[in-house]
């Protein structure tokens, strides 16, 4: 391999990585605050997709040229607005209700609710693959970002979106970061994390942090989805099983729960997943990604930045 | 109540017996991906097969009975087509199933058609593995020994390639069978196959920039890309923008509209091999792109003539026939000789496959343009 190839590599594992960090942010500050595993957070990545394919274009036709990147802040906040409040929306009719109710109950109704998206999903928006807005097609002239190399690089490219997606993967890291450790209701959400009850008892109130953590948790996938399919413009309901679970495995190793963790597992994975893609045995590129994992995760129980934690009885 | 009961019996049984006394419709049964990662396969043959059915019945039929079709889509997923094809032959009273485009779920259906002893035709398998699980499973297609040896004639006579780097959806049987027919003409007749990748399809897998950049760094004059037309208009879209400037490869896996809405311009200057051009100026052709248009108010791609060839050629053989008794429509099945169809003149080979050209088209925008024909 030579060092183009080589750094080529790099740079397609850390634009790969930054997409299951995204996604990967977002399960695991569920976890975090609620100790509960959202399966159906990659179908609402797929719907901040669609909530994408069908803002852009009716909002860019009015944002041309150097107005462009208005419109796209537009579309991506639009976008992270519906998919909080739709993330809202699921806690309060789903999870609410089955709060006092043993995790695996809740665990069970996630999976259904994730199933329900998806076919929903299937019934509402067809179940074909639709191509999200990009350059050159005709039904919808205005792409949300066009996504050309940078070519000034030499031998290596590197694409305005996978620019896009690690820029705003580590703004929403920083951001995130911020809110949980600088703002009153990240101190709220660290109270509830910690102990509830007594979180509880000292006025916080719980179901506004929860439904908070809900809100801001779908608001990223949401964000993750529109920066997906600018990189892969093919868009099917089903498309958050895959990334769903990747992104699962990488909140995992990083330490499920830890906030940082989650972008350094992303990354991992999305670096591991290349080289070994790139490699002659591509064919085997899950199974050699995932064994890895296997292997770190037995050496790291709780993950790269997970601290182990003494069941008390 | 007793009184009752007798004369619902009675309306039962006098009703049953109407309908079995007038001339019953023949049922043909039809699997198809009307939905999922490969629709418009599944949609396109089965317009194909429903624009045959019309022409038949409006010419009165076959053997004095209107043809009637049951259509059970499969998802484009596994597991799917055999329980379709279960409930078409078991409740359906099908006597003849057509099915399906994609070779993997062909595959996975013709073993209970076999076993039930029904024809199954599929209009657009390639692989050869579909008609050697048994004598009752026919296709009206060309097989992949020949398209993957038409796609490396064409590498190394008109795209003048020495060189060329192969990239394989390791999750579907056609595209395995593609790969291993293209490297063995191409190899034994003068090329290279500078690097072998391999990726998951059926909407597993999005990014194929690590297989690219590899496949770059080998510097192909050509890549090969047997596989379905999500992943290749992805790959073409991810090969553009890593700076891989050669033309991409297929076969009829990527005869879909939708392969150039997905890849846009990054699929221009690419050639595949299929079964038909729209733009044939044969009068069979210039036909059925004229009906088609005007029952579906679109273009027709590879599979619609397909899928109206495998209607046609059934109900000739069951005409051939005389009776839809399943071994005596297998039996007329196996001496289709000669017969002019839309996608060319279809022999039914020792081996129930047909035997005729392919086409090779190059990607040009919304449209396909024609660039040869290879003859078997």
């Amino acid at each position: 391999m030579s060092g183009t190839e080589f750094s080529q590599q790099v740079i397609n594992g850390l634009s790969l990585g930054a997409f299951y960090a995204l996604i990967a942010l977002g399960y695991t500050m569920v976890y975090g605050v609620l100790r509960f595993i959202n399966f159906a957070h990659g179908d609402v990545f797929m719907l901040g997709a669609f909530s994408g394919y069908y803002l852009t274009p009716r909002i860019m036709p009015h944002f041309q040229n150097a107005m462009a990147p208005v419109g796209v802040a537009i579309v991506l906040l639009g976008t992270m607005c519906i998919c909080a409040i739709i993330g809202m929306t699921i806690e309060r009719l789903a999870y609410r209700p089955l709060r006092k109710q043993p995790k695996l109950t809740v665990l069970i109704t996630a999976i259904g609710v994730s199933l329900f998206l998806e076919y929903g999903g299937q019934f509402v928006f067809g179940p074909d693959p639709k191509s999200f807005p990009q350059q050159f097609d005709p039904e919808h002239p205005v792409p949300l970002v066009v996504d050309r190399a940078l070519e000034n690089t030499g031998a290596l490219t590197i694409t305005t979106t996978q620019v896009a997606a690690f820029a705003v993967t580590i703004f929403l890291l920083l951001a995130l970061t911020f809110i949980v450790k600088k703002t009153r209701l990240g101190r709220a959400m660290r109270a509830v994390s910690n102990n509830a009850t007594a979180a509880q008892l000292m006025g916080v109130n719980i179901d506004t942090v929860i439904s908070f953590t809900f809100g801001l948790g779908s608001a990223l996938a949401g964000a993750a989805g529109i920066l997906y399919s600018l990189s892969y413009p093919s868009i099917d309901p089903l498309m958050g099983l895959l990334p769903g679970v990747k992104a699962f495995v990488a909140a995992v190793l990083g330490g499920i729960g830890n906030i940082p963790g989650a972008a350094v597992g992303g990354i991992v994975l999305g670096i591991v997943e290349t080289f070994v893609g790139g490699s002659q045995f591509s064919t085997y590129r899950d199974a050699i990604a995932f064994a890895l994992l296997i292997l770190i995760l037995l050496f790291r129980p709780s993950g790269l930045f997970g601290r182990a934690q003494v069941e008390k009885v | 109540m007793k009184e009752i009961m007798k004369s619902l019996f009675c309306i039962l049984f006098g009703f049953t017996a109407i309908t079995s006394l007038c001339a019953q419709d023949i049922v043909i049964g039809e699997f198809a991906s009307l939905t999922g990662s490969e629709a418009t396969f599944g949609i396109n043959s089965s317009n194909g097969v429903e624009l045959a059915k019309q022409e038949i019945n409006n010419a009165g039929g076959v053997l004095g009975r209107k043809i009637k079709t049951v259509i059970e889509d499969d998802q484009s997923k596994p597991g799917q087509p055999s329980s379709a094809v279960k409930k078409l032959i078991a409740s359906d009273k099908a006597i003849a199933i057509v099915g399906e485009i994609a070779s993997s779920r062909s595959l996975e259906a013709a073993p209970i058609c076999q076993e039930a002893k029904i024809p199954m035709v599929s209009p657009g398998s390639t692989n050869p593995r579909v008609t050697e699980v048994g004598d009752y499973i026919f296709r009206v297609c060309f097989i992949d020994p020949f398209q993957g040896t038409v796609m490396a004639k064409f590498a190394l006579d008109n795209l003048k390639a020495k060189k060329v780097a192969i990239l394989t959806d390791v999750r579907n049987d056609y595209s395995v069978g593609l790969t291993k027919y293209f490297k063995e003409y191409f190899t034994s007749h003068g090329g290279q196959v500078a690097v072998e990748r391999s990726f998951s399809g059926g909407g597993t897998d999005k990014d194929f920039r690590a297989q690219l950049t590899s496949i770059k760094a080998a510097q192909p004059d050509a890549i090969f890309v047997p596989g379905y037309y999500t992943e290749a208009g992805l790959i073409a879209k991810q090969a553009r923008s890593l700076g891989i400037k050669v033309p991409l490869m297929g076969g009829d896996g990527w005869d879909s509209p939708k392969l150039s809405e997905i890849g846009g311009s990054a699929m221009d200057g690419c050639f595949f091999s299929t079964h038909f051009s729209p733009q044939d100026t044969n009068p069979k052709v210039q036909d059925f792109v004229k009906k088609y248009r005007e029952k579906f108010n679109a273009m027709p791609d590879g599979m619609a003539p397909l899928g109206y060839d495998a209607m046609m050629i059934l109900a000739d053989c069951i005409k051939t026939a005389g009776t839809t008794d399943a071994a005596k429509v297998r039996e007329a099945l196996t001496n289709v000789k000669d017969y002019e169809g839309v996608t060319g003149k279809i022999t039914i080979d020792n081996k129930r496959n047909a035997n005729k050209s392919a086409v090779v088209l190059k990607v040009n925008g919304r449209q396909n343009d024609y660039v040869a024909t290879i003859a078997p």
